[in-house]
């Protein structure tokens, strides 16, 4: 009896928040009928699974049940005062040449935002809007990703108050990248923004996102999801930078499509917050694709970052390349998880990954998996992990010649992580990724 | 002042002390040059005055310029002018020379605070020291060592030498792994740099490198000591009678 009442507590502990969750921020979220009922479903999907934890074994090395323990409820819109701390906050976080679209609390800010200025090819919508045509009769689709069920990706997509939806023409050369600025004002809240964008046949693309806080923000949740849609013979650099406040989590999913003979080129650089999972599925649907999937953790204190990239090759000729590395000290933890699927069709696959990482304390935790599932037999498949810390023959020659500890620990660290972030082909965004990794070497005094 | 004096200098590594008391002064403008067989801590004793770590001092002491050289970090003793040309230098991946040579060598004039040199000054003093040494521009831009020859490798430790003005310089077994050819455009290298206000210890086995690079002094190791000190005659007499009746003296 006692057991039985304690089963019915622990049931109640964990749904009743989670139920309050969507009910009281249901109010806010925009669109109603088909597109209220698709967050409904989604919602359900994620009151019926939980937050992830240890024992699914996607997020074995990442339970956020243990590490964030629950959703913080909604962000309020952002008011006048909320805006112009993110105002302050992009423009100390600006790439030049890029055409900015700002994501202040999860609300589309178009007043922070190149929206007027926008090249030719380029259309941008808020999701709020677009969801709220009532004339779109695939709206709802928006919240929906071909992604197998997900707690998180079904959370963002019941809870989504915003966020882009982008359309770029066949065959347009767009020369500006296009730069998605995640900004958090408010400390203790969720953010919940999903952007889409479509890449037709031919085009050519740069994507920046990045997530900042400002004002002194902390300890809050950015939620975000990405699908992304590569056309035939298309091309997108695709370059992630997470610089969230040291509390902050920050739950990421992108969802990619990648056409036949298209070229998609991804980098993701992890330094800020204290809990973070960036999790893609990229489905390599046309033949000849390339693509290519790098990364760079940079952690210290306690804080915790994954990456989780699966692979999916289900047509033949196409090519993957997954570079990432981990710079992990004091007590963080980094994970990287890569899969890499091959389907029987998928003959003459080539695809390749590498994962190092380096620990600078006895404490620090890297955790590396390497997965590859082969169903074809005429491929080319190779994975590689390591995990070590800094040469000391290297050090020692280094500080022979006159740099301190720390001068030839970054000098090798940068060394370490240059390949990684060597594969941005913008030169604007690899020399700002650099000058964030520099930054976080710096800070190390 | 001596630049170096190295006193009664007792060495542990790990279990096995190398080091058995060595003592060794060394002036400005002076060539040393170290001969012994293998084994006998020619390499422990370069080492130890770079600063290397896993070395333990039990006795004795290292004074440069007077001042007590085991007490500064490996970057202090190179920014006070220590120099060590590694007998096997590493290879950095990802690290480019030219940006590895700007780094270091700031960093030395930062620590003796002095002003960094501003780019085209340093890109003008490394071409020309380049040119002399005979290292072309395209291994300036490649990863430190990656790829580069035995030769090169040397030339690389001569290249820091002459970019950094050491005013001791301390040459670990430069001969090794290197053919005549490149033997001599690395002893011409260190010549170039013999200078009144600059020592030199040149650690080596073979007699030979001495024929390129003329020492005023030569003393020979035998099991952790100097067992015996004289002109650069001594070098020659070595090469013809071997170790072998030094390894009795030291016994």
């Amino acid at each position: 009896m006692e057991v039985l009442m304690n089963v019915a507590l622990a049931k109640m502990n964990t749904e009743g928040p989670v139920d309050e969750l969507f009910t009281s921020a249901r109010g806010r979220l925009p669109g109603s009928r088909i597109v209220a009922e698709a967050r409904q479903a989604a919602f359900d999907e994620f009151a019926r699974l939980g937050l992830p934890h240890r024992r699914i074994e996607d997020w074995k090395y990442t339970d956020l049940r243990a590490l964030l323990r629950k959703i913080a409820p909604l962000a309020p819109a952002p008011d006048k005062a909320a805006l112009a701390l993110a105002s302050k906050a992009v423009k100390s976080h600006a790439i030049k040449g890029t055409q900015k679209l700002v994501l202040v609390d999860g609300v589309f800010a178009p007043q922070l935002s190149d929206i007027a200025a926008l090249e030719t090819g380029v259309r941008v919508h808020s999701l709020r809007e677009t969801l709220e045509n009532d004339s779109n009769p695939v709206r709802a689709d928006l919240l929906l990703t071909k992604l197998a069920s997900g707690a998180m990706i079904s959370l963002n997509a019941a809870m989504a108050t915003d966020g882009v939806v982008i359309g770029i023409a066949d065959q347009a050369g767009i020369s500006k990248p296009i730069y998605i600025v995640h900004v958090a004002t408010n400390s203790g809240t969720s953010a919940f923004t999903r952007s889409l964008i479509q890449l037709g046949h031919g085009a050519r693309a740069t994507l920046v996102e990045s997530f900042i806080a400002a004002g002194g923000a902390a300890s809050y949740q950015a939620h975000d999801s990405v699908v992304l849609s590569i056309g035939n013979d298309a091309e997108l650099e695709h370059v992630r930078l997470v610089e969230d406040a040291p509390d902050a989590a920050n739950i990421s999913t992108a969802v990619v499509t990648v056409g036949a003979k298209a070229r998609l080129n991804t980098f993701n650089l992890t330094v800020g917050g204290e809990v973070s999972r960036y999790q893609a599925a990229i489905l390599i649907s046309g033949e000849g694709a390339h693509v290519a999937t790098n990364g760079v953790n940079l952690l210290n204190g306690r804080q915790h970052a994954d990456t989780t990239l699966v692979l999916d090759h289900v047509v033949p000729h196409g090519e993957s390349r997954e570079i990432f590395r981990a710079v992990v000290d004091d007590r963080a933890h980094s994970v990287f998880q890569g899969r890499i699927i091959v389907r029987p069709d998928a003959q003459k696959t080539d695809a390749k990954m590498m994962t190092r990482a380096l620990l600078l304390s006895d404490d620090a935790e890297a955790d590396n998996k390497p997965e590859l599932e082969i169903f074809a037999d005429d491929v080319t498949c190779g994975h590689g992990a390591t995990t070590g810390a800094l040469d000391d023959s290297l050090l020692f020659y280094l500080r022979a010649r006159g740099l301190s500890e720390k001068e030839a620990q970054a000098l090798l660290i940068q060394a370490f992580v240059g390949e990684a972030i060597e594969s941005i082909a913008n030169d604007a965004l690899r020399e700002f990724a650099i000058t964030a990794a520099q930054r976080w070497l710096a800070a190390r005094g | 002042m001596p630049l170096l004096e190295v006193k009664n200098l007792q060495v542990r590594v790990e279990d096995r002390e190398i080091l058995h008391g060595l003592s060794l002064t060394v002036n400005e403008g002076e060539v040393h040059a170290i001969m012994g067989p293998n084994g006998s801590g020619k390499s422990t004793l370069s080492h130890v005055i770079a600063g290397k770590p896993g070395y333990e001092v039990t006795a004795g002491e290292i004074l440069f310029r007077g001042e007590n050289l085991l007490e500064m970090s490996p970057d202090e003793r190179a920014a006070k002018g220590v120099f060590l040309a590694f007998q096997y230098p590493v290879e950095i991946a990802g690290v480019a020379t030219m940006t590895f040579l700007r780094t270091a060598l700031n960093a030395q004039r930062k620590a003796r605070g002095e002003s960094e040199f501003s780019t085209p000054d340093f890109l003008k003093k490394v071409r020309e020291v380049a040119k002399s040494l005979n290292i072309p521009q395209d291994m300036l831009r490649r990863g430190v060592n990656v790829g580069f020859s035995g030769g090169e490798k040397k030339r690389n430790e001569i290249l820091q030498m002459a970019l950094f003005e050491p005013s001791l310089c301390i040459l670990d077994e430069m001969d090794s792994g290197l053919d005549i050819d490149a033997l001599r455009i690395a002893a011409d290298g260190v010549n170039a740099l013999r200078s009144p206000g600059r020592a030199m210890v040149v650690i080596t086995h073979y007699q030979r490198l001495l024929n390129y690079i003329v020492p005023d002094f030569v003393h020979v190791m035998s099991r952790g000591r100097v067992v015996k000190s004289g002109g650069k005659e001594l070098a020659l007499e070595l090469e013809a009678s071997g170790y072998t009746q030094f390894e009795d003296v030291a016994a």
